[in-house]
C-alpha cells in the first residue's frame, strides 16, 4: 500500500477532532485543555508538512517550524496563567471556573 | 556582497519601532525596578506616538515586502492608526486605577506595546504566515494583561477562560489556513486569490469555515463570542477598555482583509457565513444586554452588537461595504473608549462601581459626567445626530445598494431592541434617586472623555476627515 496525501490528511483529521472533543467533553482538569490544544496543533502541523511534500513547496514546512515556536510561547503562558489561578482558587478542576456565567 | 535592503525596513519602521522599543523598555524596568513604571507608561505612549507618525508619514502608496508577506497600503494606515489610538488610549486610562489598585507594575505598557506589534502585523499581513504570527503575537499578550491582577480569582479566571477558547480559535485558524495552502499550494494573498475562483471543493469550503471561525473569535462575533462577557467583566476594567478597542480593529481589519482580499473568487459562499453571522450578532448583542446588572458585561453584550453592524456592512462585499464597515469601526472605537473613560471615573473613595444601579443620581453628583456619559450610550444606542447614528446609516445604506434588504430590515429593528437598555442607563442616570457619591474625575479620564465626546457629537459638523480617509482606505482593497 502506498501512502498518500489523502492518509495523511485522514490523521491529521482526526488528531483535530480528538482535540477539540477533549476541549469540551473534558470535565476534569484544565492540563487536559492544554494538551487538547497542543494536539490541534500538531495535526495541523501534519497536515502543512505533507501538503509542502505533495505540492512541492517549502513554504509548508517553515509554516509548521513557526507553528512548534508559537505552540511553546503558548503552552508556556497558559501553564502560567494556570498557576497563577490555581493560587487563588486552589483547583484547576473545570468545573471549578465558575465565578462568572456567560 | 549582498548588503541588506534598507527601503525594506522603512515600510515596517511603525512596528520596529513597537519591537525594539518594547525590548528597551523591558530592560528599563528590570533595571530600574518597580519604581520605574510612571517612566516606562510615559515612554511606552511616546513609541506609540512615534509609531503613528511613521504610520502617517509612509506615503499613500502600496508597498510589498519580504518575500510578497507583508503589503502596507492605504486600507493597512487606516487601521493602524485607529489600532495605535486605541492602545494609546488604554495606556493612558490604565495609569490611575493601576494606582489605586496596588498594581502600578511596569510590565502592563510593555505588554500593551507587544500586542499592538502584533495588531500592526496582523492589519499589515499579506499572506497566511504573517497573519498567524500577528494574531498570536496579539493575543498572548492579552492573555496575559486579562489575569493581570494576579492576586483576584476573578481576573485569573477571565485569563484562563480568554487563554482556553483564543488557543481554541487559533488552532482552528491554523487548521483552515492549512488546508487553503494545501489546496492552493501557497499562503500568499495574491497568489491564493488568483487560485480561487468560481466554485470550490468541500475541503476549501472547510478551510475557509475554520478561518472564518477563527477571526469571528477575534472580533467576538456570535456564535464565538461566549468568551466576551465573562472575560470583559472578569479583567481589570483599564484591561477592558483595551480588549473592547485596540485587538476589534486588528481583528476587523484582518477580516475584512481575508475575505475581500482573498476570497473575492468565492464571495456567494462567505456572504452566506457573514450573513448569518452579522445577524445572530446583532440579535444576542441586543436580546442578552437586556438583563445585565454589571456594566462591563453590558459593554460585552454591546460590543458583541456593534460587530455585527460593522459586518453588515462587509455582507455587502461592495467598495462602499468595505467604507462603511471602516466608518463604522472608527466611530465605535472613539464611543467605546470615552464610554470606558466614562466608567472608570464612577469611583466611590477607592472602590469602584460596577453595577448599572450605582449609576442612579449621577446627574446630580457629576453633572458633566453624567451629560457625556448619557450623550455616548446615546451614540451607542444610534440616536441622531450623534455619530453613532451615521455610522449606522452608512452600513444600512451600503446593505441596502448591495440589494440586502431584508439584512437592513432586520438590523434596524434589532437596534430598536438594543436602543432599549441604552437608554435605561440614560434614565437611570438621570431620574433615579442618588445612591453613592462619585469622586471628581482625574485629568486623564477628562481629557479622554472630552476628546472622544468632541469626535461623537461633533461628527455630523464635519464628517469629511473621516470619511474621505475611509474612501482613499477601502480604494486600495479594490
Amino acid at each position: 500500500m502506498i501512502i498518500g496525501l489523502v492518509h495523511y490528511l485522514t490523521v491529521a483529521a482526526t488528531l483535530f477532532t480528538l482535540g477539540v472533543l477533549g476541549i469540551f467533553l473534558n470535565r476534569k482538569n484544565v492540563i487536559v485543555i492544554l494538551m487538547s490544544v497542543e494536539l490541534i496543533l500538531l495535526s495541523v502541523n501534519i497536515n502543512l508538512v505533507a501538503f509542502s511534500v505533495f505540492t512541492n513547496t517549502i513554504v509548508g514546512q517553515v509554516f509548521a517550524l513557526l507553528v512548534l515556536a508559537v505552540a511553546a510561547a503558548e503552552a508556556a503562558i497558559g501553564l502560567a496563567i494556570m498557576l497563577v489561578f490555581f493560587r487563588n482558587r486552589g483547583s484547576i478542576a473545570v468545573e471549578d471556573i465558575n465565578l462568572m456565567k456567560g | 556582497m549582498t548588503s541588506v535592503n534598507l527601503p525594506a525596513l522603512g515600510v515596517v519602521l511603525p512596528e520596529l519601532l513597537l519591537a525594539v522599543g518594547a525590548l528597551v523598555l523591558v530592560l528599563v524596568g528590570a533595571l530600574r525596578g518597580e519604581r520605574s513604571s510612571g517612566l516606562v507608561n510615559v515612554l511606552a505612549l511616546v513609541l506609540i506616538v512615534l509609531s503613528a507618525i511613521a504610520v502617517a508619514a509612509q506615503g499613500s502608496e502600496t508597498v510589498v515586502a519580504f518575500n510578497d508577506s507583508f503589503i502596507v497600503d492605504g486600507f493597512a494606515r487606516f487601521w493602524k492608526i485607529l489600532a495605535l489610538i486605541g492602545s494609546a488610549v488604554a495606556i493612558v486610562l490604565s495609569r490611575d486605577f493601576f494606582i489605586r489598585e496596588g498594581l502600578d507594575k511596569f510590565e502592563f505598557p510593555v505588554l500593551v506595546l507587544l500586542s499592538t506589534l502584533g495588531m500592526l502585523m496582523m492589519i499589515s499581513a499579506n499572506s497566511l504566515l504573517t497573519l498567524y504570527v500577528g494574531l498570536e503575537l496579539q493575543s498572548l499578550a492579552i492573555y496575559v494583561i486579562a489575569a493581570f491582577d494576579r492576586d483576584n480569582t476573578r481576573s485569573t479566571e477571565a485569563g484562563l477562560k480568554y487563554f482556553v477558547l483564543g488557543a481554541l480559535s487559533s488552532g482552528m485558524l491554523l487548521y483552515g489556513s492549512s488546508l487553503v495552502y494545501g489546496l492552493t499550494g501557497s499562503v500568499n494573498f495574491a497568489a491564493i486569490a488568483a487560485a480561487v475562483q468560481g466554485e470550490q471543493g468541500v475541503l476549501f469550503i472547510f478551510g475557509l469555515v475554520f478561518i472564518i471561525a477563527g477571526l469571528a473569535f477575534k472580533i467576538s462575533a456570535v456564535p464565538f463570542h461566549m468568551w466576551t462577557p465573562d472575560v470583559y467583566e472578569g479583567a481589570p476594567t483599564p484591561v477592558t477598555a483595551f480588549l473592547a478597542a485596540a485587538p476589534k480593529m486588528a481583528a476587523m481589519a484582518l477580516t475584512v482583509r481575508v475575505l475581500v482580499g482573498v476570497f473575492p473568487g468565492i464571495f456567494e459562499q462567505w456572504q452566506q457565513i457573514i450573513l448569518f453571522v452579522s445577524v445572530a450578532s446583532m440579535a444576542i448583542g441586543s436580546f442578552a444586554a437586556i438583563g445585565q446588572r454589571s456594566i462591563k458585561r453590558l459593554m460585552a453584550y454591546s460590543s458583541i452588537g456593534h460587530m455585527g453592524y460593522a459586518l453588515v456592512g462587509l455582507a455587502a462585499g461592495t467598495e462602499q461595504g468595505v467604507q462603511a464597515v471602516l466608518i463604522y469601526m472608527a466611530i465605535y472605537l472613539a464611543t467605546t473608549l470615552g464610554a470606558f473613560a466614562g466608567i472608570l471615573a464612577l469611583r466611590n473613595g477607592n472602590v469602584y462601581v460596577d453595577r448599572i444601579e450605582d449609576l442612579a443620581g449621577l446627574s446630580r453628583s457629576q453633572p458633566a459626567l453624567a451629560f457625556f456619559f448619557a450623550m455616548l450610550f446615546f451614540s451607542l444606542a444610534g440616536i441622531p445626530p450623534w455619530a453613532g447614528f451615521f455610522a449606522k446609516l452608512y452600513v444600512f445604506s451600503a446593505a441596502i445598494e448591495a440589494g440586502l434588504y431584508t439584512l437592513a430590515i432586520i438590523g434596524v429593528l434589532l437596534s430598536v431592541v438594543g436602543a432599549f437598555y441604552y437608554l435605561r442607563i440614560v434614565k437611570i442616570i438621570y431620574f433615579d434617586e442618588a445612591k453613592t457619591p462619585y469622586e471628581p474625575m482625574t485629568s486623564g479620564l477628562k481629557f479622554v472623555l472630552g476628546v472622544s465626546s468632541v469626535v461623537v457629537l461633533l461628527f455630523w459638523v464635519l464628517p469629511a476627515p473621516l470619511v474621505g480617509s475611509a474612501v482613499v482606505a477601502a480604494k486600495s482593497l479594490f
